[in-house]
This record gives structure tokens, sequence and C-alpha cells, in this order.
């Protein structure tokens, strides 16, 4: 058998709304191959792997576990839509986990450093800081590929690796916390330095969901609405007609490098200022990686990236619910992620081509046409 | 004397991985794919050569398991970018991230347990030479594959037909096409050949380099193994050059942080990293050595217009 592609004469609306939901079909039904390769009940755990989590809408007993849900997909839609600008223009940034890592350091210097600054500048001030701080370290690749023609793929992805050992070596040392009983992770934040909940009697979802939000929908108004957006999609698809343009192909190269770096910083700072409440060795579940699956599955749209973001944070929720029901090892969210990518990617393709089965004996009927 | 021995020999095995997965992915984007899933499929080597070890008992049947774990993965992104023509750049970066999750998951229930090392060689005499014996004649069979392969890509590539021909499909596959040849046959060949060196790369470092499974155990191996290419201007001995290189830089803070300097380990560690990047911005400044030698079509996806 075999594959033969067939060019449409223009891409197919219906299939660029349809192949993310049929890569995620797809991904449901891997799943439950998966959960009874590995022999459990299927549908029994797809429920608690893709049901139980978001039960919150119907049962206002687990509005909590939405709450969870929010938590999760903040910094995930964050950062993607970031990547989504640097994707859309052709700059291939992967290191958004070392930029977030960054970040995170950043802003903690406030809280760390001056511990008795606190009041209503502290959060802002360290929000600030956070964003800098990551689109301080997304300037290195940025830098490296205009002014050394260096691959920014490489680059940006081995100094994840530095981010990583950087932030290990503040959490074990210069920042450990003296009276931490020799724990690894700093001092705990203050109040002030809190990203604080939005509603705690039902749940401790927190400002920076509203924040990611907020942001998603200002980047797609930049994105389709301004000439900067114009410009971020005519250089990412024909350089050269960006230059005829007058278009500044390297200033789009700092433009998107700085802007995901800022977003990845931001957060960072919100990962550490809400949840965790003090810099830890380990910052993120690989939040920086998962963002690159949701930036393709929300077809690299901030608005889609809204709905991505949340599936991805289903997949990280409902991949403890599985291990907590039927004892399925948490890894599964990992390679439900993978395969994710794997299917919105090739159901991509529906959008320019038609794809044609040929072989088994099928006669060649047709072929004329 | 002893000192300089085993310093060398820890050299070799610390680069002997990075060459065979810059090797085989050298093939790959000689033929104008760039498979950015190397880091991928290295650790699917690394978890199915290990658990295949375990299970059977026999270390070679773990080395060919890897292979074999490598070449089937590589499958998966060889039918996407050439079969239905997804972008290179993101398929590659999502055959590592499901790599990286699925060993996750299959080694999960051999995280801990001692491994088995494949054996060393062994010729009297030969092999208890000073300084030179162990490293020439005492080491793992992968160590003399590496080398086997890095002379056998150089023969193929420059000095056969086939290998021109996947050259001339690296450089510009319309006219390739147009000369009959099978672009996406070779394609999908070079593709599994570069899975395979992957896996094996992922072999060695749960049979000889570290016998055991850890998970995340290739550390970004196999990005190091894609700069390397890079680095190397797609030429096979200076594959085999950065490789010492790097394995040299590997050993060497290694055995900084065993002297204890007062240096964080931290900042040791990450020197493979940073040098990563050092020697990608040497090379790459030079504009006009990366122009000639990048495969022209590296990356772009080719669908026959029959």
């Amino acid at each position: 058998m075999r594959v033969e592609l067939v060019k449409r004469p223009q891409h197919s609306t219906l299939f660029s709304m349809l192949s993310p939901l049929i890569a995620l079909a797809l991904t449901v039904v891997a799943g439950g191959v998966l959960f009874a390769a590995l022999g459990h009940n299927p549908f029994a755990a797809l429920h608690s792997y893709f049901v139980t989590p978001i039960s919150g809408i119907w049962d206002s007993d687990q509005i909590w576990q939405l709450h969870k849900l929010a938590i999760k997909a903040a910094p995930l839609i964050l950062i993607a839509v970031g990547l989504a600008v640097c994707y859309q223009s052709n700059n291939w940034n992967i290191g958004a986990e070392g930029q977030l890592i960054m970040g995170a350091v950043a802003g903690s210097l406030i809280p760390i450093l001056f511990p008795g600054f606190q009041n209503a500048l502290t959060l802002p001030l360290m929000l600030l800081a956070g964003a800098l701080g990551g689109a301080a370290y997304g300037a290195i690749p940025a830098l490296l590929k205009t002014r050394f023609n260096t691959n920014e793929i490489l680059t940006s992805l081995m100094l994840v690796y530095v981010a990583q050992l950087f932030v290990d070596w503040l959490a074990r040392g210069v920042f450990r916390d003296p009276n931490g009983n020799n724990f690894p992770g700093s001092v705990r934040f203050s109040p002030a330095a809190r990203v604080p909940e939005i509603y705690p009697p039902q749940g401790d979802a927190h400002w920076g969901v509203v924040l990611a939000i907020v942001v998603a929908v200002l980047v797609w108004l930049m994105l389709s609405r301004t000439l900067k957006g114009f410009e971020v999609k005519v250089l990412g698809g024909s350089p050269r007609a960006g230059r005829f343009a007058g278009f500044n192909a390297k200033g789009m190269v700092f433009f998107a490098f700085l802007l995901s770096g800022a977003l990845a910083g931001l957060a960072g700072i919100i990962e550490v200022a809400g949840p965790t409440g003090q810099l830890r060795e380990v910052i993120s579940p690989g939040y920086g990686f998962a963002a690159i699956i949701v930036a393709f599955l929300g077809r690299l749209n901030p608005l889609g990236i809204i709905a991505a973001g949340l599936v991805l944070a289903l997949t990280y929720i409902g991949g403890e619910e599985a291990q907590i029901v039927f004892g399925i090892s948490d890894k599964v969210a990992r390679v439900f992620q993978g395969m994710l990518l794997f299917f919105v990617l090739g159901c991509d393709t529906l959008i320019h081509y038609r794809i044609r089965l040929i072989g088994f004996g099928t006669a060649k009927a047709g072929e004329g046409n | 004397m002893e000192i300089a021995e085993s310093i060398l020999l820890t050299i070799a095995t610390a680069a002997t991985p990075l060459l065979i997965a810059a090797i085989g992915e050298l093939v790959v984007e000689r033929s104008g794919v760039l498979n950015l899933g190397v880091e991928g499929m290295m650790v699917m080597g690394a978890v199915c050569g290990f658990a295949a070890a375990i299970l059977t008992g026999s270390p070679w049947v773990g080395m060919l398991a890897g292979i074999l774990a490598g070449a089937v993965f590589s499958l998966l992104f060889g039918f996407l970018t050439l079969s239905i023509a997804t972008n290179q750049v993101a398929t590659g970066l999502s055959l590592t991230l499901l790599g990286l999750g699925l060993s996750g998951m299959i080694g999960e229930s051999f995280v801990g347990m001692a491994g088995i090392k494949l054996p060393t060689l062994h010729i009297p005499g030969l092999s208890d030479l000073p300084l030179i014996g162990k490293l020439f004649f005492g080491q793992d069979p992968i160590f003399y594959i590496s080398l086997a392969l890095t002379a056998a890509v150089i023969w193929f590539l420059f000095r056969t037909r086939t290998g021109l021909t996947l050259r001339s499909i690296g450089d510009n596959h319309t006219s390739a096409h147009a000369l009959g040849i099978p672009v996406i046959r070779y394609r999908y060949l070079a593709v599994i050949f570069g899975g395979a060196c992957a896996g094996l790369a992922g072999a060695h470092l749960s049979l000889v380099y570290t016998p055991q499974w850890v998970e995340n155990m290739t550390a970004g191996r196999g990005w190091i193994a894609l700069a390397l290419v890079v680095f190397a201007s797609w030429r096979p001995l200076r594959v085999l050059a950065g490789a010492y290189l790097f394995g040299a830089v590997t050993i060497g803070q290694l055995h900084a942080q065993a002297l204890g300097l007062g240096i964080p380990s931290q900042l040791l560690s990450s020197l493979p990293y940073l040098a990563t990047v050092v020697v990608l911005v040497l090379i790459s400044r030079n504009r006009r050595l990366t122009m000639i030698n990048t495969p022209a079509s590296l990356g772009h996806p080719f669908v026959p217009d029959r």
C-alpha cells in the first residue's frame, strides 16, 4: 500500500477546524488501546483520565478540580501564546523551559534578597522582573541567530539544561533557606509576594489564570488586527516577500524571542509565587515543552491555545487521577502528550492535501481526473 | 601512565554514543531530512536495550533490541514527514517528546536494577600493551562498531554511486525526482539508518557507559549529536573529531568534580552544553562555509507531483 498526497487547490477551512478535534479523538482511542495493553479496563481508565477531572462542570462538589485544571493550564497558555508568535514568524524557540526558569529566578530575587519589602508593589515588581528575566534569557539565542547565524533550535535547547543546573545550584546553595532543615529551596515568600487566589472558599485558582487569558486575547488582537501581526505572518511565510515589504527580519527574530521569553518568564514567576511559594530546585513539570504541543494543538492561534492549554492541563491532572485510582504510572501523561502532537501534525496535512491510499490491488480508476 | 590510560579510555567511552548518533543523523541530513528526534530515538534505544538485556540475560540481545527500537521508532517520523509531508522540525520534536515519555513508562519497572555490561575485547599480549593496549584492543564492541561505521559512511557517501545519489537528493530533491530517482524511498532508508544508529547509541549508554536505566538518561546527548553534525559541517571525519572533543569536555568536567576544586558541580555539569553553544557560534559565524556545506533541501518537505 502506498500513500499519495493530492494538493488541494485551496486549503480546507473545514479541516482547519476539524483537525485538532480529529487528533484529540485519535489520541483518546490510542490511549484506550494503551490502557487495555497495560491490562486495565480502557473505558474506566479513560473515564478517570478525561472525565473525572472536569466533573466540576456538573457537580459543584468537584469544582476544586476545575481550579486545579486552571492552575495547570495558566502557564501552558502563557508560554504557548508566545511560542505561537515565534513559530508563525519561523523562529524555532524550543527553550521556553529555560526561559521559564530564568524568569522564576529573576522574579524571586525580590522576596529572597529583600524579604522586608512587603507592600502593594512587591508582586507587580516580581512579575516585571520575571518577564524581564525570561526575555533576557530568550534574547541569547536571538542574538546568536542574528549576529552569528547560529541555529536557534539547538542553542535555545542547550540553554534549558544550563538553566536547570543554575536553579539547582541556587536552591541547594546560595539561596537555600538556612532554617530549612537542609532541604533544598529558598525561604518561603511572604503573603505580599504571593499571587492571590481568586475565590479561596471554592478552590485555589489564582489570578495568574486570568492574566493568562488576558494575555492570550491581547496577543490574538496583535496577530489579527495590527501591522505587527501582519509582519509576523509575512516574515514567517515568505522572508523574501517580507524584505520587499521593508520588514526587518532581524528585528522580528528579537521580537519573537523577547516576547516568548517574557511570557515564559512570567509563567515561571507565577508558578513560583503562586502554587509553590518558594524557589525550588525544580520549578516546572516540563511546562516549557508541553507548551510546544499546546501551541500546535491550538493551531498557533492564541484563542485556540486557550482551549488547547486546558486539554494539556487535563493530561497532567488526568495522569494523577489515573495513578490514584488505577495505579497507572503517571508517566502515561507524557506519552499522551507526545501522541497528541503526532496526531495533530498528521491531521494538519489534511488541511493542505487530500490523502489517497493506493494499492491492495485497487485499480487506478479515476487516475486521469 | 595508568591515569592517562584510564582518562583516554573514558573519553572514548563518552565519545562513542555521540559519534554513532551523529554519524547516523549525518546520513539522514545528507539526504535532505532534518530529524530532531535523535534524543527520543536514543532514549528508546537505551530503555529497550536495557530491558531486553535484563529479560534475556544477554547484553548482545540488548544491543540488537536497542538498534531495532531506534529503527522502528524512526519509522514514525518517516511516515509523517515523508509519506504525509508534515513539518520536519515539529515532527522531530514530537518524536523526542514521545520517546522521553514512552521510555519513562517502559523503564519504570527497571529503575534501580543492576544492568548487564557488554563484555570488552581481550587479546592476550596486545590488550596488555602499556598506554594504548586497552585503548585499541580492550574496549567494548560498540566502540569498534562506531569506528567501522564512520569509515563505512565515508566510503558510502563519497565512494559509491548510491552515496552520490543520496547526496544529490539532499541538495535538490526536485531534480533528483525528475531524473527518476525514488526520493522518498532513499529518504526512508536514510531515516531508518539514522534511527538504528541513535538506538545503538542509546544501548551503549545503558549497556556500557552506565549499565543501568535512569529516566531521561540520555541527558541531551541526542541534541549534542545534532549540534555535532552542524559543527562538522556535514563531514564524517569532523564528526569523529567533534565527538572526541565533546567526550573530552564531558570527562574533563567529571574529573574536575571529583577533584573538588570548589567550583559548583552544577557549573561543571553545564560545561558540555555551554561548549555546544560556543562551538555552534564559532562554526556558524563563517556564513560561507555553512552555506556551501548545508544540504540545500535540508528540512524542506517533498511531495512528488507524479
